[in-house]
């Protein structure tokens, strides 16, 4: 079984175990876009990169692709991890806005400014529906189309496959368009953590549409830096911060 | 041209090397015309028609041959002549007419030498390590003529890899065993064990020339060592940077040299099925390559039982579908088997998993072309040229702004300079030389004070660029640097397989941020979001190309600040290229109303009549620059 060690801890796991699974077992958390258990891993979302010590110095490598192998050494939030990780959320909420995932995984990871206009993309392409609709429905009604700024997700020829049941699988597991934030409505929205943002946010950043969590303006109130990494975030909106609590 | 029967002894080679000898260096006057894709852009096709018809015409019993990538390709068409006794005198930029003058003059015994640019007295062979001799003294009709070893665009080069290109026919096998072709293949089945062809390849010192620069030796031994039901050897000539052109020119103009390669890389590995990955852009490669493939074959040089050694190994040709991502390894291999041409993440490298799930050796055209030198020569040999972390020679393509361009070889450890200065002549007109962009739409820009940079892979990595597969781009100081970055991102955004999300969308934004220093509306944040946005890209991509792709920006941002903030803060574009930024006027002392402006303007936006100035309404000025071009007495300036 090899043995691996991660942010110098060491595991052992069984062969074919990738490093996700391994982190994710001692309880490290790794942000994933295009990762999803029962799916085979793809590694596009690049959220899960971790750092890898080589013989040539140490590199980025995507967790969720790579093989635990005998004497890895691994680290999942050293300075280099964060701030790619960072740097891409902010690439990621400037491309779909809208996305609650999204809104929450750069809240979780301290986003703080987004410096890219948004795109409003209805698709960041982390395939999760094309696996879904392939290996669990076994229909494979859908698939990727042309390349690069082109590249999408497609139906054969854009007309629907005879294959396809309709069974909302792939809306089902869509990190963009399934959980779609509606702005600040209490009664409709699933974490109204953007209630808590003090109007000054938005005219700093106009480009930036964050329902940070927490948000600047509470930070200036008291900062709960500790709570970040916790799981279980999504219920903090209650926590009873909101405008009310500024200086 | 013989039938060649199938080689089974020493014997079989050198009664072939001796029929290529009768071709290579006939008794005759023979004619060879350079036509690779270079030459053939330049017309070669049409000079070659009329050699032949000239030839023909005047009945005399005269080669008319083709031959591959001369090298100076600034001179295109080149034709040259071999004059027995003589030796061999090149022609510059021929047409069709002139092609028939000097035949006509050769064959009444004085040659014309109106348009020749050298003299040819000798050739070297680096396989056999002996240098021909064509003529015993220096003949008085060439009296006037340098000597091909004394111009500077080829007194610093060293052929290794291009030692037949632009000397041999590429369709004829003959003449490429007469170099001294496949002896290395029937050294090493007859006489050597696959760990001794292992062992000189690790002891030269080579390293893959496709731009990454693995060590070839390690990489062997790691295919070697590899388990599998079966093991594959790749050549990667899925050559796409713009501007690059060296793997092309070697599999028009020698591709057998690329088949033994592989055929000892197998014999190595223990492998026996070769492919060749070729780009369908290059049709006169896979026509070449074609040819080599089926000759080789009916020589009995592949296929089954290679000289009654049980050795077999066949090749086949793929060609790539337009993808530039399909030069990455994985890209490559998904491409082969068929699937969507997306790279995926190592490990598992391709030498544990590579095509169909079996150990596989993935190596470029130019890294192959090495080998059969390499194993006839020694390890050893080869290891002498060179610096001490990087062996060998390189071959690039110098292109831009640079007075001589063409394909070169060169040591490894020369420095940039040289290469510009003396082998490119310098600038064009006489322009400062600004920067190199080396390594392609991967590599970066290194400036003119970087120069005394040696080329090798360690301190092109140290200057932000890569040695990259060969593309050798000169600038000057009509290139913008803004511009120059902007373009290789627009370019890498297009290539951009778009399966990984730092790529894709990055290169998208990065370019978006760079058109927008181009018009003139950046601000300083943008330099450090360039930076920042560059930066994650390198560090997070799936593959070479993404991790890659940021090095144009960050290396003119590194060596070219100061372009960059002169568009953003003064609205001004230093090298007078971002059309956003720059007006055409018509300076009224000088303009002498000759109306030829207001004939080529497409927009109408040149007033005045003849033979009073005119004036510019930049209005409707498009700012293409085409009245710059046909004014006279330089009027039209850009400001």
């Amino acid at each position: 079984m090899p043995k691996l060690y991660i942010n110098n801890l060491s595991v052992e796991v069984e062969r074919g175990t990738t490093v996700l699974e391994a982190a994710r077992w001692l309880g490290f958390p790794l942000p994933t876009l295009c990762h999803a258990d029962g799916l085979t891993p793809y590694g596009a979302c690049r959220l899960c990169v971790v750092e890898v010590q080589g013989a040539r110095g140490s590199k980025l490598l995507s967790a969720c692709t790579l093989p635990a192998e005998d004497g890895l050494v691994v680290f999942t939030h050293s300075e280099r991890v964060e701030r790619a990780r960072k740097l891409l959320l902010e690439m990621y909420v400037a491309t779909s806005p809208q996305s609650k995932t999204i809104q929450d995984l750069a809240s979780r990871y301290g986003v703080r400014q987004v410096r890219l206009a948004p795109a409003w993309a209805d698709c960041i392409q982390c395939g999760l529906c094309v696996r879904m609709c392939e290996q669990q429905m076994m229909a494979g009604a859908i698939g990727f189309a042309y390349r690069g700024p082109k590249r999408r997700v497609a139906r054969p020829f854009d007309k629907t496959s005879e294959r396809c049941r309709q069974c909302g699988a792939c809306l089902y597991i869509c990190p963009v368009c399934e959980l779609r934030c509606h702005g600040p409505q209490a009664e409709t929205t699933l974490c109204s953590g953007c209630l808590n943002f003090a109007p000054v946010c938005l005219e700093v950043y106009d480009h930036a549409m964050c329902y940070l969590d927490p948000c600047l303006a509470c930070e200036r109130g008291g900062s709960h830096r500790q709570d970040l990494l916790l799981p279980g975030h999504l219920g903090r909106a209650s926590s009873g911060k909101g405008k009310g609590d500024l200086p | 041209m013989s039938q060649v029967g199938r080689l089974r002894t020493p014997e079989d080679l050198d009664r072939l090397a001796a029929e290529g000898l009768r071709t290579l260096y006939p008794t005759q006057p023979k004619v060879l015309v350079g036509a690779a894709s270079c030459g053939r852009a330049a017309g070669s096709q049409g000079v070659l028609e009329a050699a032949r018809a000239e030839v023909r015409r005047l009945g005399l019993p005269w080669r008319v041959s083709e031959t591959g990538c001369i090298g100076w390709c600034s001179q295109e068409p080149l034709l040259d002549l071999w004059l027995p006794g003589h030796g061999r005198v090149s022609y510059g930029r021929v047409k069709p007419a002139d092609a028939r003058r000097i035949l006509r003059a050769a064959a009444s015994g004085k040659p014309d030498l109106q348009q020749a640019l050298a003299w040819m007295a000798g050739d070297e062979n680096p396989c056999t390590a002996s240098r021909r001799r064509y003529t015993q003294e220096r003949n008085g009709w060439f009296a006037g003529l340098p000597e091909y070893t004394e111009l500077p665009i080829f007194a610093r080069q060293t052929r290794i890899v291009l030692r037949n290109s632009g000397i041999i026919d590429p369709t004829s096998l003959e003449e490429y065993v007469a170099r001294g072709g496949y002896r290395a293949l029937l050294r090493a089945v007859t006489e050597l064990q696959p760990e001794d062809v292992l062992r000189e390849v690790t002891r030269s010192g080579l390293r893959g020339r496709g731009g990454a620069g693995f060590p070839t030796g390690q990489k062997w031994q790691r295919v070697r060592e590899a388990v599998g039901t079966k093991k594959y050897v790749i050549c990667n000539a899925d050559e796409g940077d713009p501007g690059a052109y060296m793997d092309r020119a070697v599999l028009e103009g020698d591709p057998h040299s690329v088949l033994e390669g592989m055929a000892l890389g197998a014999y190595a590995m223990g492998a026996c099925e070769g492919v060749i990955y070729v780009r369908a852009e290059y049709p006169l490669a896979v026509e070449r390559l074609r040819k080599a493939i089926e000759q080789a074959e009916r020589a009995g040089l592949l296929g089954e039982d290679l000289f009654g050694s049980g050795f077999r190994f066949r090749v086949r040709i793929v060609r790539g579908a337009g993808a530039f991502v399909c030069g990455e390894e994985t890209a490559l291999l998904a491409s082969v088997e068929g699937h969507v041409g997306e790279p995926r993440p190592r490990p598992p490298y391709p030498a544990q998993q590579g095509l169909w799930g079996q150990p596989t050796c993935i190596n470029n055209v130019e890294t192959w072309a090495n080998v059969p030198v390499i194993v006839l020569r020694g390890g050893a040999w080869y290891a002498r040229i060179g610096t001490e972390r990087s062996k060998g020679t390189k071959v690039f393509s110098l292109v831009g702004n640079v007075r001589n361009t063409g394909l070169i070889e060169v040591p490894m450890g020369i420095t940039l300079g040289e290469i510009v200065e003396q082998i490119g002549g310098g600038g064009r007109d006489g322009r400062a030389v600004k920067a190199v962009q080396i390594g392609g739409p991967s590599g970066g820009c290194i400036p003119a004070e970087q120069f005394h940079l040696p080329v090798d892979y360690e301190s092109l990595v140290q200057a932000g660029s890569i040695m990259g597969s060969g593309g050798l781009v000169v600038l000057d100081t009509r290139n913008c640097m803004v511009d120059v970055a902007r373009y290789f991102l627009e370019f890498l955004e297009e290539e951009s397989c778009g399966k990984c999300f730092p790529c894709r969308v990055g290169t998208q934004r990065l370019r978006e941020i760079l058109s927008r220093i181009c018009a003139g509306r950046g601000t300083e944040e943008d330099l450090a979001l360039l930076n920042d946005l560059g930066w994650v890209v390198r560090e997070t991509s799936l593959c070479g190309l993404g991790q890659t792709a940021p090095n144009p920006v960050l290396t003119t941002l590194r060596y070219f600040r100061d372009e960059y903030v002169a568009h953003i803060r003064e609205h001004r574009c230093p090298a007078k290229v971002c059309r956003e930024l720059i007006t055409y006027v018509i300076e009224p002392t000088l303009c002498d109303g000759c109306h030829a402006c207001v004939q080529v303007c497409a927009t109408e936006a040149i007033l005045g009549k003849k033979k009073a100035v005119h004036r510019i309404d930049n209005g409707k000025c498009i700012r293409c620059g085409a009245c710059l071009e046909v004014c006279q007495p330089k009027a039209v300036q850009v400001i």
